[in-house]
């Protein structure tokens, strides 16, 4: 990956900075206090975290309007905690309780929040791609003049759903932003083994779609690219697609070794490129907090993950009668 | 030497067809590739070439006559010089199509074009009194989206050549005139996309009806039925669902072997989430389909090609509707007891006909709706006639009739007189060959031996 180019942007306020530093942390404290639940049999199944990759949904976030609309796959925790939804109740699904997002029926994989949005947290790779779509189909039809942004990783970039998806969003002109978060292994195979494509954004050309390539690390870039997106999308222009180079720290899920790269490539990533390390340093050298400040915040948010967990731990798990419910809807 | 030309069959289902127009006159030159006529299939309106070239001698079906069978002679064509007016009349048009028939057919008779009356016209759903109009199955499909469409700005139909082809069977004809290109949509060949774009339009309010051109089609699209419709209402602790319906054609047309004949009522039943209809008179077609669309939940419409073209009696109501989960007993009998859905029903309706001759009356039970299913009155029938027969167009293992005997086991042990038998489609893919294929299909004759057996006569 390139040299960081970005540093301050002019045109950014100390609280925007401060917004992101914030949310960017949220993300990463979360994420590793599931680690460390997993780590105790708290957390069953699979869980993906999101570490490495908080610059993107933070980046992008940040670009949306109250309304619009987000989906993605599995590796779903940062997409929840940065709409908006309580980290609360993120964790309790996570450990499968009542007070979990899904009451404990949906897990890691499968959370939603009608409120903020959130349309899942999708298991099978690359499905939430047309769902995406579809949503934007729904805004369309209703002229809500809402963007959805559909994430999905490199590895779904290869299925055949996500072309279909491209095709029927630039017949119709869709409001969708297709956010390829290509954090360079789609598990264990390294993007370079899965395909010859010399880029995965350009792939859009094919069906007319434009985009680019974003650097995932900076969450600057991610914010402008963002803005620039949603724009076309809410002109009218139909789809944008955004490449976003990103890299998750820790394996594919809390049972990959991740043999199929070296530590020194990982460990090269955290120190040069880490997104959060990047913001606090444009923090401090351009006097916008001092340490004590950025320390405070961090007080806080591990405040807050602490009291996920212990609402997560003491959340009972759902009553027993909850096995029969929610399987389908009632009329009216 | 004089030609016959004889009526074409244009679709694989068409059995008879209307000869729309000439556009040749008797003693008109007419050379190969010569279009001689327009016919109307149970599809489309078709051009009809000339194979052989000649004088044509004698037209002896006029213009507009309806229900000319496949086969039969249309139009004889002479060579020059020949003398037309010594060309002898053919048999009535009608009385042809029979004998032109291919040999391995010969030995079962030709389905009935018109429905059976039941004996019972045991139709709880329609009150006293109400006027009955003939509409086939495919108008009352049509029908029962236009209402449905009138009533709900969200409800849009989409699916390949929903909209200006008006339907790959004619089934959506007219709704883009009255209802335009926003929310009657023509989709690209790509039913793993749109089927998850549909679900997608779903969670975001709107009530999808997404067509499949047939279902076999939908095996394309079956992880986004099953993993995104049926399953996020409960993923979500019930946040969110899927209201939207995936209809289309479902089970064997005619000779169009095995990658398009397939009957998926068994697959898509054993799927908590999914709702199920399967109907087999345009009176139900066209309540079920309304109680669909306005379902909460994603329902599997299986409707079946060649039952489109069948005629049956609607009632004529502001707003009818059939509810799920409520059987429909087609025919009182107190010996045996057969259960259908769909077009199994035909055989069964059939069956009962022909037992009753011999003197055992079947009570025949049409389920309607899959999931929810009606066993109740189906373990009520079995009570008073001790005995079951299943019918079904799917394949025996896991099937539907798997699943009625198995409740019937749980729920009527001690009221069984002899074992339920199910009359399923044979253990094969469908073949291709006509005698194969309705070797391969179940039978009227395989239901009637079915009887004898449980009713030991």
């Amino acid at each position: 990956m390139a040299a960081r180019k970005t540093t301050k942007k002019p045109n950014v306020s100390k609280d925007e900075l401060l917004h992101y530093y914030r949310e960017m942390l949220m993300i990463r404290r979360f994420e590793e206090k599931a680690g460390q639940l997993y780590g105790m049999g708290l957390i069953g199944g699979f869980c993906h975290l999101y570490i490495g990759q908080e610059a993107v949904v933070v980046g992008l976030e940040a670009a949306a309007n109250e309304g619009d609309k987000r989906v993605t796959s599995y590796r779903d925790h940062g997409h929840m905690l940065a709409c908006g939804m309580d980290p609360k109740g993120v964790m309790a699904e996570l450990t499968g309780r009542e007070g979990g997002y899904s009451k404990g029926k949906g897990g890691s994989m499968h959370m939603f929040s009608k409120d903020r949005h959130f349309y899942g947290g999708h298991g099978i790779v690359a499905a939430q791609v047309p769902i995406g779509a579809g949503l934007a189909f729904a805004d369309r039809y209703l002229d809500n003049g809402r963007v959805t942004f559909t994430y999905f990783g490199d590895g779904a970039a290869n299925q055949g759903q996500v072309y279909e998806t491209y095709n029927m969003a630039k017949i119709w002109d869709l409001p969708v932003v297709f956010v390829i978060e290509n954090n360079q292994y789609a598990m264990g195979t390294s993007v370079k083994r899965a395909t010859k494509s010399p880029s995965l954004w350009e792939r859009g050309a094919a069906y007319g779609i434009p985009g680019e390539e974003v650097d995932g690390m900076d969450v600057l870039a991610v914010k402008e690219a963002g803005d620039k997106a949603v724009a076309h999308c809410r002109a009218g222009k139909g789809p944008y697609i955004l490449e976003i180079k990103t890299y998750r720290y820790r394996g594919h899920s809390m049972s990959d070794p991740a043999k199929y790269r070296t530590r020194e490539e990982v460990q090269k990533m955290r120190e040069e490129r880490d997104p959060i390390e990047g913001v606090r340093q444009i923090l401090l050298t351009g006097n916008h907090a001092t340490e004590d400040e950025l320390k405070g915040i961090d007080k806080e948010i591990k405040e807050i993950v602490n009291a996920a967990a212990e609402f997560s731990k003491e959340s009972p798990e759902p009553a027993l009668d909850e096995l029969w419910t929610d399987i389908y809807a009632e009329a009216g | 030497m004089a030609t016959e030309i004889l009526m074409p069959a244009l679709s694989p289902t068409m059995e008879e067809g209307t000869l729309a127009k000439w556009l040749v006159k008797e003693g008109d030159q007419v050379a190969s590739g010569d279009v001689i006529a327009e016919i109307e299939t149970d599809k489309a309106t078709m051009e009809f070439e000339a194979v052989d070239e000649g004088v044509m001698g004698r037209i002896l079906v006029p213009e507009g006559t309806e229900g000319v069978k496949v086969n039969a002679p249309i139009a004889v064509l002479v060579a020059e010089g020949e003398d037309a007016a010594a060309v002898p009349e053919a048999a009535p048009a009608a009385d042809a199509a029979a004998e032109a028939a291919p040999a391995g057919s010969s030995e079962t008779a030709a389905p009935p074009a018109q429905p059976i009356t039941p004996v019972v016209p045991n139709e709880p759903d329609i009150p006293a009194g109400t006027e009955m109009k003939p509409t086939t199955v495919r108008e009352a499909l049509r029908d029962a989206m236009a209402e449905e469409m009138r009533a709900d700005p969200t409800v849009f139909v989409m699916g390949e050549e929903v909209a200006e082809y008006q339907g790959a069977y004619k089934v959506t004809q007219g709704l883009l005139d009255e209802f335009g290109d926003k929310r009657v949509i023509d989709t690209p060949i790509t039913e793993h996309g749109f089927a998850g774009l549909g679900v997608g339009a779903a969670f975001g309010g709107l009530k999808p009806i997404v067509e499949f051109m047939t279902f076999n089609f939908a095996m394309q699209a079956m992880d986004h039925i099953v993993n995104s419709a049926a399953k996020t209402l409960y993923m979500s602790g019930g946040q969110m669902g899927a209201p939207m319906v995936f209809r289309g054609p479902n089970g064997a047309a005619a000779r169009v072997a095995a990658q398009h004949s397939q009957d998926y009522a068994a697959f898509y039943s054993s799927i908590p989430g999914l709702k199920v209809a399967m109907p087999y008179s345009a009176a139900d077609a066209k309540g079920l389909l309304k109680t669909a669309i306005r379902d909460p939940n994603p329902v599997i419409f299986l409707e079946n090609e060649i039952l489109y073209g069948r005629s049956f009696d609607v009632p004529v109501m502001d707003d009818f509707t059939v509810p799920f989960g409520k059987a429909r007993v087609w025919r009182e009998g107190s010996d045996v007891t057969i259960v259908s859905f769909g077009i199994g029903m035909t055989y069964a309706l059939e069956a009962a006909d022909a037992l009753a001759q011999d003197g055992i009356a079947a009570e025949v039970i049409d389920l309607r709706s899959l999931r929810p299913m009606d066993t109740g009155t189906v373990v009520q029938s079995v009570m008073k006639t001790n005995r079951c027969v299943t019918v079904e167009e799917g394949w025996p293992v896991a099937s539907i009739g798997n699943h009625i005997s198995a409740v019937l086991m749980q729920e009527a042990f001690d009221y069984l007189d002899a074992p339920v038998i199910n009359c399923t489609g044979k253990d094969v893919p469908m073949p291709y060959a006509a005698n194969l294929e309705k070797l391969a299909l179940v039978t009227t004759a395989e239901v009637i031996k079915a009887v004898r057996a449980v009713t030991y006569r």
